[in-house]
């Protein structure tokens, strides 16, 4: 059958049903702030016990990704997240549920091949293309710092 | 007064971010892997330009927790540490200062994974 | 092209089991085995698929009161990488095998085949399995499932479901007329978010193809059913069949819609996979078929041919719809 698939694709584009943005944006600044406010709370928390702020910052990271990783081993997380979207993915909570959630699934395939290679399928590209910005701004900072 | 209004600029900063991810995800065809993605590297750039510096000053936990405050760290310690070492630190620079976060995943990833399976759904 | 299956062979026997949501649906009741944890006591997904194949074909020859040596010749087929759901999962029966593909269309493929093998006399019965499981789908085609993301109400639900079917020469039941296999069909559609969408055309062709070389129109038919196109795509035939004349209002179901509860589970499009065409007639269609609820009916298996690498590489997904049809007969 010949199907104009210019016109076909519009038109299924134009009817699908759509995702409820306005609901998905609501719940994704409350869960979002709240992981946010969570995160300020824990770092004045470690200010307040005299733990410098720069091992706070790094605090503050370890224990969100503590209770993702918690709560992804129980099956929570992505009940939450379902409903939450870019709320969970976007603070990092949904970095850390990037890593763990390979661990968990592909245990069946064995610690190193299963496991070992598959835990970074999703955050690998994260931290390859972040790592490689920040070498590139590192080059031109350095170039910047000697030439001017 | 003070304390209780960083906590209305992270929940506001943060949930910010996040509604912008959001109508990304909803509006276009992108995957949640190529939004981090973005956003990652966003931070770097924003970091780079000097400008997140700001949005990190005025909304603490709320610029630091988004993905783009990892990209934001990438930059920083990239910085710091070419300040510190010289050229070497634009290869070290980015994974150090980001080490904790990473170290963490990787590890609580394997203790999570022998203690719990994947459920049904 | 029409294949008619001149004696007619019958689908004597059907069984089906499923997991948590299939049970939990509308049809849940209706299930031979079910499992709450999804796991049928095995330790990884894909083992449990292989599991819902075995204990489904295993209650299909107790049904029967048949030995495994009374079946001339098994087909099956499932989602997952080379059909391994299907050969673990039937390893331990000595019956010529055949592995079968066609994605979601492979029950209605299956029957197709099975019939032919049965009115050409080449084999007195054969018997057609198929299966999907939503854990073992999700890891191969999405993500790990405890990852945390959002689907669009586009996409549809793999259902953790597994039928099997015998077809007789001679017996009791739905009787297997027509068999037409369907063209694949590129409508231009990449999203693996909206499958309906991507094989809806490919069923439009198929039935058109066949209205006009059977001289038969829709007032003919007590039920036309594919399987499975979920909302989307049932809403785009009925949409894309209106504009060429035909009201399909009251004829035309899809096994997509008949799983679950829309309301009370959160399945966005509905349902999908192997095992749902497989479930819906078995616990449904051909039932009715057996009462005489209806008398004919065309059952049209629709498969979206993608696979995770043609994703990525952004590649179109072609739909195939193959039809059987179906029909009820005194005595």
């Amino acid at each position: 059958m010949s199907v104009n698939k210019q016109k076909y694709k519009k038109y299924v584009e134009k009817s699908a049903k759509k995702s409820p943005i306005v609901k998905n944006c609501v719940k994704a600044f409350l869960v979002g702030g709240l992981i946010c406010a969570i995160g300020q709370a824990l770092m004045q928390l470690y200010m307040y016990l005299d733990i410098s702020e720069e091992v706070s910052k790094a605090l503050v990271s370890v224990s969100l990704i503590f209770i993702t990783a918690l709560l992804t081993g129980f099956g929570i997380f992505d009940n939450i997240a379902k409903h939450a979207g870019a709320g969970t993915l976007v603070p990092i909570t949904g970095f850390a549920n990037s890593v763990v959630s390979p661990a968990l699934d592909n245990k069946s395939e064995g610690w190193i091949m299963g496991l070992g290679a598959k835990i970074f399928i999703i955050a690998g590209p994260v931290i390859l293309y972040g790592t490689t910005a920040s070498v590139i701004y590192g080059v031109i900072y350095y170039l910047c710092k000697v030439l001017l | 007064m003070g304390i209780f209004l960083d906590y209305v600029y992270a929940f506001a900063v943060g949930g910010a971010f996040c509604v912008v991810a959001q109508i990304l995800i909803d509006k276009t065809k992108l995957t949640p892997a190529r939004i981090l993605v973005a956003f990652v590297v966003s931070g770097v750039v924003l970091g780079g330009m000097g400008i997140y510096k700001y949005i990190a000053d005025f909304a603490g936990a709320g610029a630091s927790v988004p993905l783009t405050g990892f990209g934001y760290a990438l930059s920083e310690g990239v910085k710091k540490a070419i300040d510190e070492k010289g050229a070497i630190g634009i290869l070290t620079g980015g994974l150090s200062a980001t080490a904790a976060g990473i170290a963490t995943s990787m590890v609580l990833a394997l203790l999570t994974a022998l203690i719990f399976k994947s459920k049904n759904k | 092209m029409i294949i008619k299956l001149k004696s007619a062979p019958t689908i004597t026997t059907s069984s089906c089991v499923g997991g948590k949501e299939e049970r939990r649906g509308p049809l849940g009741d209706k299930l031979d085995f079910y499992d709450e944890s999804d796991k049928f006591d095995c330790d990884t997904w894909e083992k449990s698929e292989s599991e819902m194949q075995r204990r489904a074909f295993n209650h299909l020859l107790s049904k029967r009161k048949l030995q495994i040596s009374d079946i001339d010749v098994l087909i099956a087929g499932d989602l997952i990488n080379q059909c391994t759901s299907s050969s673990y999962g039937l390893l331990s029966f000595d019956i010529p095998y055949i592995g079968i593909f066609g994605a979601c269309s492979t029950a209605a493929l299956g029957l197709g085949l099975c019939g032919i093998l049965c009115d050409g006399g080449y084999t007195k019965n054969a018997a057609i399995v198929t299966s999907s499981h939503f854990c073992s789908a999700e890891r191969q085609f999405r993500f790990p499932l405890e990852y945390g993301s959002q689907r669009p109400p586009t996409a549809q639900h793999t259902a953790t479901a597994a039928g099997a079917f015998l077809i007789e020469k001679e017996g009791k039941g739905a009787h297997i007329d027509e068999v037409m296999f369907g063209i694949t069909v590129d409508a231009g559609i990449s999203d693996a978010n909206n499958m309906g969408a991507a094989m809806a055309p490919a069923a439009v062709d198929t039935l058109l193809k066949y209205f006009r070389e059977s001289g038969t129109g829709l007032e003919d038919y007590d039920l036309i059913v594919t399987g499975d196109l979920g909302y989307e795509g049932h809403r785009i035939v009925t949409e894309m069949m209106h504009t060429l004349g035909y009201d399909m209002s009251g004829v035309y179901n899809d096994c997509g819609l008949m799983l679950y509860d829309r309301q009370k589970q959160d399945m966005h499009a509905g349902a999908s996979g192997c095992g749902c065409s497989a479930f819906a007639m078995a616990a449904s269609v051909l039932p009715d078929i057996v009462s005489g609820k209806y008398k004919n009916v065309l059952f049209l298996g629709s498969g979206a041919l993608l696979s995770q690498a043609s994703v990525l590489q952004g590649e179109n997904i072609p739909g195939v719809v193959h039809l059987v049809k179906l029909s009820h007969r005194e005595g």
